[in-house]
């Protein structure tokens, strides 16, 4: 099961699994940012999670590192699913891509450097996917207006 | 000596074919599709970014305008990803699951249907387009009698549903999903056996299964490739364990399979709903979890505690216990998930929706590559997108 | 039996004559074609469970009228970079071949009028089924001009695929119908009538149905209709060759497609069904059966999906052409035999 994934992951690269959370039924590993081709491959390949699911980033505003990159895997022999999280600080915003080890990465990395400014080293294809070309700034962090930039907040009711 | 010279085509985002506001950069060399180039973004309104400033009850109707042509499904995603998060999901009622499900796959047949009708018609045969769009207009009489709109229809809530069944509801859909089966036998004369729609689809848009895979195809898309994945088999949510069908799957990997795998979803779909029917029992609809559930109105119009509760529950909202899921439902399209982050308020920290469209959508460049560009427009009609999940 | 009136006997009664056959055959046909386009509409209507027009005027008769009022009053819109001389050329040279060619079929046999013999035709060429071709090969050149001349990639896509769509299918087109000359021993459509005149087994499509199935096949080709109206596949190219064209031009365009569905029907049954021969008055059998034709294309526009474009070329070569080829070596074979 995903218990046993996790315990040969810890094995395989102690240096990189810093943390393993289980919360409602769902275990969440986070992994240093710089292993991450290493892991997604070894799960892609041992493992056999062989599907991603999906790939997103989470601007937790305030704490340090700023970022979450957070993949979802799924295994479709087994049916399970996991987890994978990699902090990214707000310096140094950038970490290595996985389109390489499952293509279908591609076009959520673009999503995620659109809304949150986080780049992915060797992209075969980094632009903006959402928002228009020149656009500026990044709509989905925590620090972003919601009515947009350069507007007055929306006076009436949310609902 | 004859140069080649690219003619560069912009399908653009107003186009009767590309279903929706989707620009299609086309590179051909004749009629020969060299580089097919995809720009999407022309319908994104944030709405994630609107879920993370509003409470978990009101993100909810903004889930409605996802996958117009198939809104309840959305909806069934998003309640049952908040439902995980606040670790509710076996106080859910039985009759709360079943009208689910039976919504559900409802919702299943109208999206295929408005995927027939399309499909058809960007391949010219019209009379299917108007045979469908009847069809349709049933399902949404339906809709419109349970929760009073035709298409967004906001009906299920955070612990079950918002109003029971009316009466004569159940009559209606048997009626439905009686008359059903015979409306597809008339599709499928039009079409199936017909030499120019078999030439039309027939090898156009391969993908094999372990490319489909790789790129991130699911759905009936994944599944007319052969491989055997339906998340309503294979991780069941809202008590879909208990009933009897079968995933269709199908070896050809191109259109023709796709066309016919989707129609006997659309059957299996009618099995599924009979089901239902069968097994609906009278009982509550919203689970018995104060913190969660709206009061009856008779508690809240007749006594103060009952008036305080609702007033409680509609202005501040409950707080689920911070953390993260991931919840992924059988949408028509595909696999519709949600990746959920609480920090213990009552707006989502993070709402991340991953929609089927957005990921089916980047296997287009390589199914378009070197055919023609009449099967450009059969290919997206195939892979059945619709850009409002797409774009957000 | 009077003589032929002729511009030698009585010149003025032949002008006078020769006037009132063209305008009558003129207006018959403009009228033909504005109500083909709400016999479309009924039929497909009705054909989808739906009603068609039903509000302008009692059961939506007026509608063409309407249509052509609305189209009659649109702005006229030429594109800045188009060619304008082409531009307004292209639907007067896809209009005027198909007006045309209805001066060659025979309406019926002759009457008399003021002592004179009138046949019911108003030119009998005696070449007269090479003119049809002809004429509607003319055809083309409109459509390719209105492509090129639209400065627009999309309409001269729609015009390339037709201009190469006509060209294939006419050759097999024309072909097909080499048979029926060597049946009838003439050239001329009115002798061609005289052939298949007697009883209804004298007709040609007894005699040659393969004939009959190709040329019917291939004219369809022609006169792009479903399933094989590529060069304005709607959603394909937005409405193809003719995307740029609003206003009177735009309903030029319309007329003539609806015009080739009249001419061809009337060619088919002159060729084929014995042209006015049956059992009521001459011009009333001419009518019914190209009432008849227009109606099985409106059922297959509304049936059929549409054939991709190497599918067609490859139908129109390899399929069509050898046929009508099979087809003449049968028919010679019979007749020397």
């Amino acid at each position: 099961m995903s218990q046993a994934v996790v315990a040969k992951l810890k094995q395989e690269f102690p240096a990189a699994v810093l943390n393993t959370v289980e919360h409602r039924g769902e275990i969440t590993v986070t992994v240093n940012k710089d292993d991450i081709v290493t892991v997604c491959t070894f799960l892609r390949d041992s493992a056999g999670y062989n599907f991603l699911c999906d790939l997103c980033g989470v601007d937790y505003h305030g704490s340090e590192p700023r970022f979450m990159v957070v993949y979802n895997l799924y295994n479709i022999e087994t049916k399970e699913r996991l987890r994978i999280k990699a902090a990214v600080g707000e310096d140094d915003c950038c970490i290595d891509t996985v389109s390489g080890v499952w293509s279908t990465a591609n076009w959520p990395e673009r999503e995620c450097w659109d809304m949150f400014g986080i780049a992915f080293k060797g992209h075969p294809d980094l632009r903006r996917i959402l928002m228009p070309a020149d656009w500026d700034g990044y709509p989905l962090r925590k620090d972003y207006p919601l009515q947009g930039p350069n507007r007055e907040l929306y006076q009436g009711r949310l609902s | 000596m004859a140069t080649n010279e690219i003619m560069t085509i912009n399908m653009g985002p107003q186009h009767p074919s590309t279903h929706g506001v989707l620009q299609l950069i086309l590179e051909l060399d004749g009629e020969t599709v060299v580089k097919a180039t995809p720009h999407i973004g022309f319908l994104h309104r944030g709405v994630e970014k609107l879920a993370e400033n509003r409470s978990y009850h009101r993100a909810l109707p903004l889930t409605d305008r996802l996958d117009y042509l198939a809104p309840m499904s959305n909806n069934l995603g998003y309640v049952l990803a908040v439902e995980k998060l606040l670790g509710i999901e076996d106080e859910i009622p039985q009759r709360a699951k079943v009208v689910r499900v039976m919504m559900a796959e409802l919702t299943r047949i109208k999206s295929h249907l408005v995927w027939l009708a399309t499909h058809a018609l960007d391949i010219g045969a019209m009379t299917v387009f108007i045979y469908c769009f009847r069809e349709r207009e049933l399902i949404m009489d339906m809709y419109e009698k349970l929760s009073g709109a035709r298409m967004t229809s906001n009906y299920f809530r955070v612990g079950g549903l918002s109003l029971d069944l009316p009466d004569g509801f159940e009559q209606d859909v048997k009626n439905f999903i009686d008359a059903m089966p015979g409306h597809l036998e008339t599709y499928e004369g039009l079409l199936t056996g017909n030499a120019i729609w078999q030439k039309r689809t027939r090898g156009v848009g391969y993908i094999s299964a372990a490319d489909a895979i790789d790129i991130g195809l699911t759905g009936p898309a994944l599944r007319a490739s052969g491989v055997d994945w339906d998340l309503r088999r294979d991780n069941p949510y809202s008590g879909y364990e208990e009933y009897d069908f079968k995933v269709i799957t199908r070896e050809g990997c191109d259109t023709f399979d796709r066309y016919t795998a989707r129609l006997d979803e659309m059957r299996e779909s009618c099995k599924i709903i009979q089901q239902c029917l069968d097994k609906l029992e009278d009982g509550p609809i919203l689970a018995d979890n104060p913190g969660v559930s709206l009061p009856p109105k008779e508690n809240v119009l007749n006594s103060i505690e009952g008036l305080i509760h609702h007033f409680k529950l509609v202005t501040d909202g409950f707080k689920p216990e911070p953390g993260e899921i991931y919840q992924g439902i059988e949408a028509p399209k595909g696999e519709l998930g949600y990746y959920m982050v609480s920090d213990g308020s009552a707006n989502p920290y993070r709402m991340k929706i991953r929609p089927p469209s957005f990921v089916n959508l980047q296997a287009l460049p390589q199914m378009v590559e070197g055919a023609l560009l009449a099967d450009v427009i059969a290919t997206i009609g195939t892979l059945d997108i619709v850009l409002g999940e797409i774009d957000r | 039996m009077p003589e032929m009136l002729s511009l030698s006997n009585d010149p003025i009664l032949f002008i006078a004559v020769m006037l009132a056959k063209i305008l009558a055959v003129f207006v018959v046909l403009l009228l033909i074609v504005a109500y083909a386009t709400y016999a479309e509409r009924k039929i497909i209507g009705h054909m989808q469970t739906r009603l068609g027009p039903t509000m302008t005027g009692p059961l939506g008769l007026l509608q063409p009228i309407a249509d052509g009022l609305k189209l009659f009053f649109k702005e006229d819109i030429i594109p800045a970079q188009a060619s304008k001389l082409a531009f307004i050329l292209a639907p007067m040279m896809i209009l005027v071949p198909a007006f045309i060619t209805v001066a060659v079929i025979p309406f019926g046999g002759n009457i008399v009028i003021g002592g004179y013999t009138v046949p019911l035709q108003i030119a009998d060429l005696n070449v007269g089924i090479l003119f049809i071709l002809a004429m509607e090969g003319l055809g083309v050149y409109g459509i390719v001009l209105a492509g090129w001349a639209s400065n627009n990639k999309y309409s001269l896509l729609g015009g390339i695929r037709s201009a190469a769509q006509v060209i294939s299918y006419e050759l097999a087109a024309g072909l097909s119908i080499v048979a029926v000359f060597m049946l009838a021993e003439t050239l001329s459509l009115s002798g061609i009538v005289e052939a298949q005149s007697g009883s209804v087994f004298n007709w040609f499509v007894f005699s040659q149905p393969l004939a009959f199935c190709v040329f019917f096949v291939t004219s369809v080709a022609e006169i792009n209709r479903v399933p094989f109206d590529l060069p304005e596949a709607e959603t394909e190219l937005v409405s193809g060759f003719c995307t740029e064209y609003s206003s009177m031009k735009y309903a030029l365009f319309f007329m003539a497609e609806y015009a080739n569905m009249v001419v061809v029907a009337a060619v088919i049954s002159t060729l084929f069904l014995g042209g006015p021969a049956g059992p009521f008055p001459g011009v009333i059998n001419l009518l019914l059966k190209i009432f008849f034709f227009m109606f099985v294309l409106i059922w297959m526009r509304a049936t059929f999906p549409r054939v991709r474009y190497d599918q067609l070329m490859f139908m129109g070569w390899k399929v069509f052409l050898p046929l009508a080829l099979l087809n003449i070596v049968i028919t010679g074979a019979v007749i020397v035999l």
